[in-house]
């Protein structure tokens, strides 16, 4: 009796210490960040630095504004979703409600392999058949906002077709055959009366797939062109928040170093926001239900 | 005059025969009611009304079903039959969206486009499923909202809306307590004017109140099919007997 009371604490302590680690990442990733991040702008100015348009932090004064790095990541991930959602949401549908057996016993796992490809191994693929491609048919170098879009939209097809497909599939079949009864299509039954209960867990996978849209860092670094500018056309480079730490944070030192810590703040902020709106989706979806 | 014509009608599904050389005929406005133990078929035939077992893998179905002499299985457009034969679920389905929307659901699928049109049907589909003075306050509150009751009727004015000609009734009651059993069972001897009613019901009090022919089916058989008070005060078959009176089932 005595001893089973002690295991039973034991386990206790230990099932509380694993769930504290990844707290505690989460704390200590925060803390770094805002400790270091905060007072670089602080320095800078807050305002210079997220308004600031002229990034140049080797110069002699040196400037720190990365607004069209934030305006690049905006758009690099505006791009991913126009490519990527339609084709994703799509797809999931294709596979929740029309897809026969043998073709989706091909055509699942092709989708979950999407997810476990490097992406470096996207860059590359960016590198050596996007850019060309584009360089040729549509002008410019070649590596662009257009090309990161690209291979971005590809890249959050498995987050996107994922967590669509499995919240369709959890739509009751009454929904469907209700509205075959009714003498509707299956297409329409599917579009009109499935689709919509299942759109909020549709739009929690979107949002995922935004998530990781913004933070991706080495395919895009490798096709996107990395000019810091103001992208006036698809075919321009476009320098993101991500790209913008990795080129530099191998050589830089000082308030540099720091910039580009209080760059990742700026990246955190979005992530933090993309994770709420992600809550206030599934509470919203949970109280319906 | 006979609504519905089934003859020699056999249902597979893959090897199990489910429903074995089906003849029955069924009166346009008239109650018809399927009575008999689980697993006899009855819900089967039912679905075969209007192919919605199309949906089951496996399911093979010979011999003949006619709609107004025209065979459901042969040319005629599954969406149309549909259309002119309803159907009523066992679980009550609202669509998670408004109670309008529901109603709206059907003619809008049928190419009905007109926001006065729609309300007109909408408005009288509740009229006639006589759920209209408890839901006209809340035409745009969601439908899951609703008690079971409701629901069910609600169903059943979305199955309205699209005027069909037969509306199916698949054990329409069993989920519900006896005062919302006792508004459908209402409704059902309100709606047999316009329509041809044709329910399968475990209740046997509720075949009996309501229904104008009944047939008994067991293990896939017809047993015994004829007016419903013929069934239940002189049934002709031992088995037919024995069930109406509660001795197996």
């Amino acid at each position: 009796m005595r001893i089973n009371r002690i295991k039973e604490t034991a386990m206790q302590g230990v099932f509380f210490l694993t769930a504290i680690t990844s707290i505690a990442a989460v704390v200590l990733i925060c803390i770094f960040l805002f400790c270091n991040g905060i007072p670089a702008m602080a320095e800078i100015g807050f305002f210079d630095f997220v308004g600031g348009q002229k990034w140049s932090p080797t110069n002699v004064p040196a400037s720190y504004g990365i607004l069209y790095m934030i305006i690049g990541s905006i758009y690099v991930t505006a791009g991913a979703v126009l490519v990527g959602v339609p084709i994703g949401v799509l797809t999931a549908v294709f596979l929740a409600r029309f897809c026969p057996q043998p073709i989706y016993k091909f055509l699942k796992p092709a989708t979950e392999l999407l997810a476990g490809i490097p992406s470096i191994v996207y860059g590359f693929f960016g590198l050596m058949v996007v850019v060309p491609f584009i360089r040729e048919h549509f002008g410019g170098s070649g590596s662009s906002l257009m090309a990161a879009s690209l291979v971005l939209g590809i890249m959050i097809l498995p987050t996107i077709i994922g967590v669509s497909e499995s919240s369709i599939r959890a739509v009751p079949e009454s929904y469907y055959e209700g509205a075959l009864a009714l003498g509707a299509t299956r297409e329409r039954s599917v579009f009109k009366a499935v689709f919509p209960a299942a759109k909020s867990g549709v739009l929690a996978g979107i949002v995922l797939g935004i998530g990781r849209a913004i933070g991706e860092t080495m395919a895009v670094v490798l096709i996107a062109g990395n000019q810091v500018q103001l992208p006036e056309s698809l075919t321009d480079g476009v320098r993101t928040l991500t790209a913008n730490i990795v080129l530099e944070m191998g050589y830089a030192t000082g308030l540099h170093r720091q910039a580009l810590i209080a760059t990742a703040v700026v990246l955190f902020v979005f992530i933090l926001l993309i994770t709420v709106s992600m809550q206030a989706i599934k509470s919203r979806s949970e109280n319906r239900g | 005059m006979d609504k519905f014509q089934i003859k020699n009608m056999n249902l597979y599904y893959d090897k199990f025969h489910a429903l074995k050389d089906i003849n029955l005929n069924m009166q346009e406005n008239k109650i018809t009611a399927f009575i008999g133990p689980s697993g006899c078929g009855k819900s089967t035939l039912l679905k075969s009304l209007n192919r919605m077992n199309d949906l089951v893998e496996g399911c093979k179905i010979t011999g003949d079903i006619r709609l107004d002499g025209e065979d459901i299985y042969g040319n005629m457009d599954v969406n149309l039959l549909r259309k002119r034969v309803g159907m009523v679920f066992q679980k009550a389905n609202p669509f998670p969206m408004s109670v309008y929307d529901n109603i709206a659901f059907g003619p809008r699928t049928h190419g009905i486009k007109s926001k006065k049109q729609l309300d007109e049907i909408v408005e009288q589909s509740l009229r006639d499923a006589a759920i209209w003075d408890e839901l006209k306050d809340r035409l745009k509150k969601s439908a899951l909202g609703l008690s079971g009751g409701q629901q069910q009727r609600l169903c059943i004015a979305r199955a309205l809306a699209v005027k069909p000609e037969v509306l199916l009734m698949d054990e329409a009651t069993s989920a519900l307590d006896p005062i919302s059993t006792g508004k459908i069972e209402e409704l059902c001897l309100k709606l047999k004017k316009q329509y041809t009613i044709i329910m399968v019901t475990h209740n046997m009090q509720q075949a009996l109140r309501i229904s104008d022919y009944t047939a008994f089916f067991l293990l896939g058989e017809m047993v015994e099919y004829n007016n419903t008070d013929t069934i239940f005060s002189s049934p002709k078959n031992k088995k037919t007997e024995e069930y109406i009176t509660g001795r197996f089932g």
